[in-house]
């Protein structure tokens, strides 16, 4: 089809969260890879139902509060003990139960903040639009839809034998998404 | 109302369009404009006042309050941990109990937070306007400066400022965190343009992918894992205030969790006049049911019973501590000028309690309207007690003197009610007040269990 440009991908919808899972074992199961899922609320096992896991997220988070947590202890002790020591009653410099209270709470900022920013960089977000959004369909998503994409990257792709295999997995309804 | 199947949150009647119809229709086709801007009006009218009070304040100076030497505190102290306190449930009910998979909590943790953010921001503003010279407040933050001298760290003050900084900041971005998908959802039925935008803009382009829910799943649980010890060192750190001095009455080591579970227990109150206020109000009973009061009641009455037993522990610890000057305050508080506060804390906290051992009590909202509000002013009363008893009479006797909040006090503590209100009506009217997705998600988990239809 030369005289027309390869759409992003097609939208498939399936009627309930069991159906959607079935669907994507289907095209998993046919070879597809490039694909993506979308639903009202989180469903569990779908991610990885479509091959993708999450890893980074908690080390993201710890290196957050490792920064936050060492940053708070340096900061109290520096400022108290060896920038601008301060004898209070006689107890040591280095309070460091004291100075424990600060730097825990810089640990849950910052692990907090580092969280949520990995959150957004890697979900691509904020962005203003996305193809998906053409789909006039697709504003059920939010509502009650549970969406199947396969790109038109996949290299197994071809407009009507990926809208047959969507078809014969329990589509109930296929959208060309365009590019 | 209608029956609720007894495995079921909420009513039978309740689908996934149904509860985006009923929760995206409050922001975008308001339902009760008239009643909403009366309310709104009046909690305008609070905002003024507070206005008026807090200028008032900064031109003449703290001496239009009541504080004297020995009590420097006052209503500012107490006020400020009545508001803190306040928010304390509703980050309890969203992180504790999504932590622990709770799935009731998903009708509530929305406004809970929202009352959580807005209670801190009127804690927040208390120690500020009790400085004698707010204009320098800034010299709590470690900034290099010309006087080259540094905020002293083992001061529970400084530990407050951290506290309550980062306790406002995480809570704000784990209720955002949270609402983002809700935000996709209303912006997706928005009609007008104006919504589109503003729903849309909010939403940062959110489009319900699965790998997108798989990394908000790992980040909401990592901000409830994170918000849950925070909670605890924030009310803790405010209770070193109090333990932190060698004042009779406060230097005990019950402290900090007698306040951790007297804030929570005000919280659970407080929650529990806003889902009913709300739900009868927009008529949510369909959502926020019969059982979630049941369960709100529920722990309200164990986090009242561990209170009480933090009241019974202060008295023994006075009495066998064998010090004069404890004993002498727990005596101040049961017998002295101010022990209307004591008692009156006593009854509304605990008395009036204990009707939430029966159900039907527990499945009443006229009655929990009735105890969450006695519990509220109950625990008013408890903060007010516990500042003012411990200072009126310390060691010396030459300076014993009674505490009376004069006018100015009472409008500023009126004016934080209102600006609360005034952040609370703001939110009922623009965002999402109920979590819809995470209701879907009960209502999928429902069924797979066989306790409902398949929702369609």
């Amino acid at each position: 089809m030369p005289h027309r440009p390869d759409p992003y991908g097609l939208l498939a919808r399936f009627e309930n969260v069991e159906g959607l899972l079935a669907g994507v074992g289907a095209v998993r199961g046919a070879g597809y890879t490039r694909i993506d899922a979308f639903t009202p609320f989180p469903v569990e096992g779908l991610a990885r139902a479509i091959g993708f896991e999450e890893r980074r997220l908690p080390w993201i988070a710890l290196i957050g509060g490792i920064v936050g947590g060492a940053g708070g202890f340096l900061l109290t002790y520096g400022l108290n003990a060896w920038d601008y020591p301060i004898n209070v009653g006689g107890r040591p410099l280095n309070a460091w139960p004291a100075f424990a209270v600060p730097a825990f709470e810089m640990m849950v900022l910052f692990a907090a903040l580092a969280v949520i920013l990995g959150l957004l960089i890697l979900n691509r977000l904020p962005r203003l639009n996305h193809p998906v959004f053409e789909v006039p369909d697709f504003r059920r998503a939010t509502v009650d839809g549970f969406f199947l994409l396969i790109r038109s990257d996949d290299p197994l792709f071809r407009v009507e034998r990926t809208g047959r295999a969507l078809e014969k997995a329990g589509a109930v309804g296929i959208d060309e998404v365009p590019s | 109302m209608a029956t609720v199947h007894p495995e079921s949150l909420t009513a039978p009647s309740v689908d996934y369009r149904s509860v985006t119809r009923d929760v995206a229709a409050v922001p975008l086709a308001f339902p009760s404009p008239r009643a909403w801007w009366i309310g709104f009006g009046i909690s305008c009218v609070g905002v003024l006042i507070f206005l008026v009070s807090a200028f008032w304040l900064f031109y003449r100076g703290v001496g239009i309050w009541g504080i004297n030497n020995p009590d420097f505190w006052g209503l500012a102290i107490s006020n400020y941990v009545w508001w803190i306190g306040m928010g304390h449930a509703g980050t309890l009910i969203s992180a504790l109990l999504l932590l622990i998979n709770k799935g009731w909590r998903n009708s509530l943790n929305r406004f809970a937070e929202a009352m959580t953010v807005f209670a801190v921001i009127q804690a927040g503003m208390y120690p500020i306007l009790h400085l004698g010279r707010p204009w320098l407040f800034y010299w709590l933050i470690p900034y290099p400066n010309t006087m080259t001298v540094w905020p002293q760290f083992k001061s529970p003050l400084e530990w407050d400022v951290f506290a309550v900084g980062t306790y406002l900041i995480v809570s704000v971005l784990f209720w955002y965190v949270g609402l983002i998908p809700d935000l996709a959802g209303v912006r997706d039925r928005a009609k007008r343009r104006v919504w589109q935008v503003f729903f849309g803009l909010l939403a940062l382009g959110w489009r319900n992918s699965a790998i997108h829910w798989q990394r908000w799943q790992v980040c909401y649980w990592i901000l409830a894992g994170l918000a849950l010890p925070l909670v605890i060192s924030v009310h803790s750190g405010v209770a070193m205030l109090f333990a932190g001095g060698l004042e009779p009455g406060w230097h005990t080591t019950i402290y900090p969790p007698y306040f951790v579970l007297g804030a929570v227990f005000e919280g659970f109150a407080v929650v529990l006049l806003i889902s009913i206020t709300l739900r009868h109000a927009f008529r949510l009973h369909h959502l926020v049911t019969d059982r979630h009061l049941d369960m709100l009641a529920k722990l309200l009455l164990a986090f009242g019973l561990m209170t009480a037993y933090g009241y019974l522990f202060e008295g023994f610890g006075a009495w066998y501590s064998g010090d004069l000057y404890e004993r002498q305050t727990l005596q101040d508080r049961l017998s002295g000028d101010y022990a209307w506060a004591y008692w009156g804390a006593i009854a509304l906290n605990f008395v009036v309690l204990q009707a939430c051992w029966f159900r039907a009590v527990r499945r009443s909202a006229a009655a929990l309207l009735a105890i969450g509000a006695a519990v509220t002013v109950g625990m008013w009363l408890e903060r007010f007690m516990l500042v003012t008893t411990a200072l009126y009479r310390d060691f010396l006797p030459s300076s014993y003197q009674a505490y009376v909040p004069t006018f100015w006090e009472w409008s500023l503590f009126l004016g934080t009610i209102g600006v609360f209100f005034f952040l609370f009506f703001l939110f009922v009217r623009l965002l999402p007040m109920i979590s819809m997705f995470e209701i879907k998600e009960v209502l999928q988990e429902e069924a797979r269990g066989g306790h409902r239809a398949a929702p369609s």
